[in-house]
């Protein structure tokens, strides 16, 4: 989690993403913020996060996101 | 001779009065509505704003709709030209703008107009008028090709952004070249990514307005949902897309065109902005092998672009993709170092100067920025003409292609930006507990570093303060906080030991 935060903030560090939950919802993010984000998420918790992935549910906080890497890791 | 864009326009509307020529997601207009909203704000503006000034800035606060574009159009009949403004941009890089603008009118464009804006005419006031045909004649009749048509602002290194002023003319000869060059015609429908505030966009607007075809504004939030952009596209048949390279990387990226069952019948990719990844391409061109795809380079100043290369079949990963040749009637020069002497042997790294009836006029109310950038052509000596020095170093392939090596000076490309490193360290040093401060590019991940000396380490504090000065793209990544930066024999900070820090 610890990861997921370094990287999300290196992307937009002026969002406070331990508490966010309407990341997509409240347009806090852009497509390149999401591009950034899922580049790096992939290289460093080896996943590919898929297109059908790319829901606001999975991006609206970084807890979703973190489950949503949780379970393409298990798969 | 066609001496003004608007000939493009009433030739257009005269030929296919009825067809769309511009639609977003809340409304369309014909030829026929386009040119008279246009002439309509144009009356309102030179009645009550403008009052028989001429070539004069006009600010349009800009969306994401079709309103910007005819509210442009508007500004240009009233004789004067557009300032495209984007009101999410922060106040304080707002106000710098219009103090170096000092915009006669200020149009406010936007659909969603609950946060009213200060002295801005709204387009229902402009609209509700008539026309005034004999005033709107009267102006046409003293125009020449040399007018401005626009400013675009872009990054300046002393912390004061530069307004790019571009003539009728130079956007007259970027439509007629790409006509030359692509064999564009009125069966095309533009899907427009970028924002009006964003030179891409001009391409969208005067080819559609001299082809007599239609451009479909696509908006933002798709750019985060790849695969609804896609049935966007198909949705409205749109069949060229003139885009960032950030944008098909979206698609790409995530592999979008392999989830959905039908891919977009599209005729032209084009694109520009940063380096195109050969991967990405080879993924848009393994998908959909049907469309011309084109590598576009070129700055602001030079009217979006000068150079062009004509991708045929998927390339090596491993090299990069060239920008190509000059358009139809534009000269590429590749000076030494000091802008003195064309470089003379094939594969030597010269500075792209531009020139061209594409030059802009100039830096708004800036001479100085002006004369730096645009200089005697020193190869000719008895006449004066004017190149471009781009500021970007590039060399000659064995095939007499472009390719481009890399910045001569402190100035970057992220995301689709042009950025100098100058302005972000100067809203970093005017932080109070920021003692100095130095900024990178780490050009293999794509990310600005910051290096700077503070007592305090407060990460979240700096990026707030530089959130009111600052655009989003400009703000660093990456933060490393010094008690002493290292500096240099010259005590200047010693830039070459950081870039070292990075590549390790």
């Amino acid at each position: 989690m610890e990861e997921l935060l370094r990287i999300m903030s290196e992307v937009r560090p002026d969002i406070d993403f331990e508490h966010e939950t309407k990341l997509i919802d409240n347009e806090m993010l852009d497509s390149l913020d999401i591009v950034a984000i899922v580049t790096d998420v992939n290289d460093e918790f080896d996943v590919e996060i898929n297109v059908n992935d790319l829901l606001p549910e999975n991006f609206n906080s970084a807890e979703a996101l973190y489950d949503l890497i949780k379970k393409l890791q298990y798969e | 001779m066609i001496r003004n864009v608007l000939e493009y326009l009433e030739a257009s509307a005269e030929k296919h009065p009825d067809k769309t020529a511009l639609q977003d997601e809340n409304e369309a207009l014909t030829y026929r509505e386009y040119v008279t909203r246009a002439r309509t704000i144009a009356t309102y503006l030179a009645t009550h704003e403008t009052r028989g000034l001429r070539n004069r800035p006009v600010a349009v606060i800009i969306d994401r709709n079709i309103r910007s574009i005819t509210a442009f159009i508007g500004v240009v009949y009233s004789g004067n030209f557009y300032v495209p403004i984007d009101h999410t941009m922060p106040e304080e890089r707002i106000r710098l703008i219009y103090d170096t603008l000092q915009p006669v009118a200020v149009l406010d464009a936007r659909t969603d107009t609950r946060k009213p804006i200060e002295g801005a005419v709204s387009m229902e006031d402009m609209l509700a008028g008539e026309i005034d045909e004999e005033l709107l004649g009267q102006i046409r009749q003293g125009a020449i090709d040399t007018d401005p048509l626009y400013s675009i602002f872009t990054s300046g290194s002393t912390g004061v952004p530069k307004g790019v002023v571009v003539c009728h003319r130079s956007v007259i000869d970027l439509v007629e070249a790409f006509a030359d060059a692509f064999g564009f015609d009125d069966k095309m429908v533009h899907g427009n990514q970028a924002p009006f505030d964003f030179d891409v966009s001009v391409k969208d607007i005067y080819n559609a307005m001299r082809n007599g075809a239609t451009v479909v504004v696509v908006p933002k939030k798709l750019f985060m949902l790849p695969k609804l952009l896609l049935e966007f596209l198909a949705q409205y048949r749109i069949n060229t897309m003139i885009w960032a390279v950030s944008a098909l990387r979206i698609v790409s990226d995530f592999k979008a065109l392999d989830a959905v069952e039908e891919v977009p019948d599209i005729r032209y990719i084009m694109f520009s902005g940063e380096v195109m990844p050969v991967k990405a391409l080879n993924y848009w061109m393994d998908k959909v092998p049907g469309p011309l795809y084109v590598n576009l380079y070129g700055p602001t100043e030079i009217t979006c672009n000068c150079t062009y290369f004509v991708v045929e079949g998927k390339q090596d990963e491993w090299k990069m993709l060239p920008i190509g040749k000059p358009f139809n009637n534009t000269r590429i020069l590749l000076l030494d170092e000091k802008r003195e002497k064309p470089v003379t042997k094939a594969g030597e790294v010269g500075e792209i100067c531009v020139a061209g009836t594409s030059l802009a006029l100039g830096y708004w109310n800036n001479p100085e920025k002006t004369r730096d950038a645009f200089f005697q052509d020193p190869t000719i000596t008895a006449y004066p003409s004017t190149v471009y020095g781009t500021g970007d170093m590039a060399y000659y392939d064995e095939k007499g292609d472009l390719i481009f090596a890399s910045r001569r000076d402190f100035q970057i490309k992220h995301m689709g930006h042009r950025i100098e490193l100058g302005e972000i360290e100067v809203a970093l040093n005017a932080i109070p507990f920021i003692e100095t401060s130095c900024c990178l590019y780490d050009e293999a991940r794509g990310k600005i570093v910051c290096f700077y000396q503070s007592q305090s380490e407060d990460t979240r504090a700096i990026v707030k303060l530089l959130g009111e000065k600052l655009p989003k793209y400009m703000w660093p990544n990456i933060f490393k906080r010094y008690d002493k930066l290292p500096m240099n024999k010259n005590s200047k900070i010693d830039r070459v030991k950081l870039k070292e820090e990075i590549q390790k």
